[in-house]
């Protein structure tokens, strides 16, 4: 059987939903960080899916932004989590609640 | 004629004040203060008389001479010019006030020596001058209005100058405040005016372009109101007349807002001289007069200026007759005096009023700065029961005194008889048309009580001043302990004649009342000793005030249509028709044998009721200076308690328990209060927003994201 378009977007909207529900519901920032990441290549199988469907490149190059995007965010994401870490001991977000120590 | 130097005259005066206010007071130079409030206000005389009386002047030609200085306010059709012109009357205005302010500079440069604030008083009396000339000169409403409010704020702050008394603090409020009524009136009218005419101009200008027109030609060109009750609410030129009129009662201290102006006494002598007797006080009679087209055209109002002038004549000559402070005297014969000059406003005679407004000038200002010599002689008492004898000590004051005395009184050749005599003269002879018949004959009888009572009261006040004992001695300790412990060098109280800069201008002031009055003497008694008409006065000014209708009431009520061209003849201000010949013959009307010889019977009785008063003064007075009058008069009526008990505490308490505590405490307060409470509320539940926690703010993102993504599906289906 050929995997259909909804198939992909289908396992897509699966993803970006495991990762809206871990960003609300973990307290850990790695898991946070992570579930963003999620989300982000949810909407990435989202493009490659559509560019594949349509025979268009533009959704490709769509896909390349968005991962220099998030290689951008995740080193500046992980450096803001070691500073929280050093400055509180603490991975947990409910811990960061106020900007004063 | 366009003439630059115009502006001169009102800003010499204000760059002495400026010079005053900011040179002075750091240089603290009495000669030098001195000189430059008299230079500046002689230059504005200078310049005043320059262009009012040489060959083209003002005084002699038909055109006014104009200055527009800049355009001040143009909105649609509405425009007022900051623009200045000299006509015949206001160069009669200008011509006296400065030469009457710059005498009185002189003389206050000495009475004001030692004074602590000198520079400020030399500041504050040289804005008067400006704000005077501009109310005078002004060529609008507007701008006269600006001088108007300009002289009322120089009047409070000099009657305020000993600020740290709090009775002359009192004073300069009640005066302000009192005039505000009158301003409210005075606004009303120039709204009205521009409302009715479409104009505030008083001159045509060809700076204005050439659709110019002036707010008194819309009058000329229409009949007068009828004389009924109802006119005054018609918004015609009945209203605008009596709104004005309301705005002259406030400045010329008339019934019932006269009180201010005995109050005023609280300022220097000086200023009670140029302001309250010589100048401000008459600008009401200017305005009334400058407005004489209107006046004519609304015989009820002009019937109500004469009840008022004739009853304020009387009631204030009545107190006049038992005040013992010098200077109270002289405020309420001010305020009789003026009561004069509306009466002859009222009954039409609108030349006799100016013509009484520059003798007063000139006989009121000497008295006054007689009486300011007096106090600054007698080390600052105004007590006449406290005087006595000054004529021994004071005789230059004296004799100037006595010539002032005589004129108000009403003496011939003294300038007071001319120009009160005409009054009384016009009031008998008056026309009717604006008043029920034979009233004018009342108004006479109550315009020759008063002038009995002026007598009178003059000679009570010369008597106590300069004749008797000297009572000055007996109550010295109790009295003067204190009060001139600084002025210890005096030694015992002893009165002493004043320097030349005082003396002097009280000689010139005395020349004047006793030969002023030759400018106005009537054909009836210059006829008799030659045959030419020597009445300059009313040569002068007859062309532009309008003169009021001669036939009846009833007659033009009926026919207005034939009633309008005999109007428009003789309504002829040169504003509107510059060298209309008409208006100069408008002038010898009526000379029949009849009348002249009722005018020199008339005179005649003028003459025995001032004699009179003189008489019954000195034989009552003179042996009894100290006689007690009667309570009710000492006292005023009681004017001042009935009007605290009716209109000010009623205010006051209204104020206190009504706006203060409820309006201003419950509703201003309570708004504040409750919109704070509103606002710390709405904070209260806003920060809830801001938890701090992460996971929050992501689940608001979430739900927003939603609520978003199902607006738009919903609405793109």
């Amino acid at each position: 059987m050929e995997p259909q378009l909804s198939w992909y977007l289908a396992l897509s909207a699966l993803l970006f939903t495991i990762g809206v529900v871990g960003v609300i519901i973990k307290r850990n920032v790695i898991a946070m960080f992570m579930c963003i990441e999620l989300m982000l290549n949810a909407v990435n199988l989202t493009f490659v899916a559509f560019a594949s469907f349509f025979q268009d490149v533009t959704g490709q190059l769509f896909v390349f932004i968005v991962m220099t995007v998030a290689a951008a965010e995740a080193a500046v994401g992980l450096g803001i989590i070691i500073a929280i870490f050093r400055n509180r001991e603490s991975l947990d977000v409910d811990d960061a609640s106020i900007l004063k120590l | 004629m366009e003439n630059n130097l115009l502006s001169l005259i009102i800003f010499a005066p204000l760059a002495g004040a400026a010079i005053n206010w900011f040179i002075g007071r750091r240089v603290r130079d009495e000669r030098f203060i001195g000189i430059v409030a008299c230079s500046s206000v002689a230059v504005s005389a200078i310049v005043a008389f320059y262009l009012a009386l040489n060959s083209h002047g003002a005084l002699r030609t038909e055109e006014p001479v104009l200055d527009h200085i800049w355009t001040w306010l143009q909105v649609g059709n509405f425009r007022a010019d900051f623009a200045l012109g000299m006509d015949r009357l206001s160069g009669t205005y200008a011509l006296f006030i400065t030469f009457v302010g710059l005498l009185i500079h002189v003389f206050a440069v000495g009475y004001m020596h030692g004074e602590e604030g000198f520079y400020r008083f030399f500041a504050f009396l040289n804005l008067f001058m400006f704000s005077m000339l501009t109310l005078v000169l002004g060529d609008n409403f507007i701008l006269m209005f600006v001088g108007w409010e300009g002289v009322g704020l120089c009047s409070y702050l000099l009657i305020g100058y000993y600020f740290d008394k709090k009775e002359a603090g009192d004073a300069a409020k009640k005066a302000f405040i009192t005039n505000r009524i009158g301003d409210w009136g005075f606004v009303m009218g120039i709204m009205l005016t521009f409302m009715v005419t479409g104009s505030v101009s008083f001159f045509a200008s060809p700076e204005a372009g050439g659709a110019a027109h002036t707010a008194f030609e819309y009058f000329a060109s229409h009949g007068p109101d009828p004389f009924t009750l109802k006119a005054i609410t018609g918004l015609g030129a009945t209203s605008i007349a009596l709104l004005l009129f309301i705005g002259a009662v406030g400045k010329s201290a008339q019934i019932p807002l006269y009180v201010w102006l005995p109050d005023a006494m609280a300022g220097p002598t000086p200023v009670s001289a140029l302001i309250h007797a010589a100048t401000m006080v008459t600008a009401g009679v200017y305005m009334i007069v400058r407005c004489s087209a209107i006046f004519v055209d609304a015989p009820t109002a002009m019937f109500i200026v004469a009840v008022i002038g004739a009853a304020t004549a009387l009631f204030a000559a009545t107190i006049g007759l038992a005040q013992n402070d010098i200077k109270k005297v002289l405020a309420y014969s001010t305020i009789s005096q003026l009561g004069y000059m509306f009466l002859a406003c009222g009954v039409g005679a609108f030349v006799a009023a100016i013509f009484h407004v520059i003798t007063h000038a000139f006989f009121k200002a000497l008295l006054f700065l007689g009486s300011g010599s007096v106090i600054h002689g007698m080390h600052h008492e105004q007590d006449m029961r406290r005087m006595g004898n000054l004529k021994k000590y004071m005789p230059i004051t004296f004799i100037t005194m006595c010539t002032g005395w005589l004129a108000i009184s009403g003496i011939p050749i003294f300038a007071g008889f001319f120009s009160k005599d005409e009054i009384l003269w016009k009031t008998w002879s008056a026309p009717g048309f604006n008043m029920p018949g034979g009233f004018n004959k009342i108004l006479w009888g109550i315009g020759a009580l008063t002038a009995l009572l002026t007598a009178v009261y003059m000679t009570r006040m010369m008597v106590m001043t300069f004749w008797g004992s000297e009572r000055f001695r007996e109550t010295h300790d109790d009295h003067h302990g204190e009060d001139h412990g600084d002025h210890g060098h005096h030694g015992p109280l002893e009165p002493h004649e004043s320097p030349w800069l005082m003396t002097a201008p009280l000689i010139v002031l005395a020349v004047l009342s006793t030969v002023g009055g030759f400018i106005g003497v009537p054909y009836a008694l210059s006829s008799l000793a030659t045959d030419k008409n020597i009445n300059v006065i009313e040569h002068t000014l007859e062309p532009v005030v309008a003169s009021v209708p001669s036939t009846g009431g009833q007659e033009s009520a009926a026919t207005p249509a034939e009633n309008l061209n005999p109007h428009q003849e003789t309504d002829s201000s040169p504003a509107l028709h510059p060298l209309t010949e008409s208006a100069g013959t408008a002038v010898h009307e009526s000379h029949s044998p009849e009348e002249i010889s009722a005018e020199r019977l008339l005179a005649l009785v003028s003459i025995g009721i001032a004699v009179a008063g003189i008489v019954i003064g000195l034989f009552v007075f003179r042996q009894r200076p100290l006689l007690q009058m009667p309570r009710l008069l000492e006292n005023k009526y009681y004017v001042d308690e009935i009007y605290d008990a009716t209109l000010i505490h009623p205010i006051e308490t209204f104020s206190r328990e009504g706006l203060w505590k409820i309006f201003d405490v419950g509703v201003i307060d309570g708004i504040l209060h409750s919109l704070g409470e509103v606002i710390t509320e709405a904070g209260r539940l806003a920060r809830n927003l801001q938890g701090g926690l992460l996971r929050g703010y992501a689940a608001i993102i979430l739900f927003g994201a939603l609520v978003l993504i199902g607006v738009f599906t919903y609405f793109s289906r």
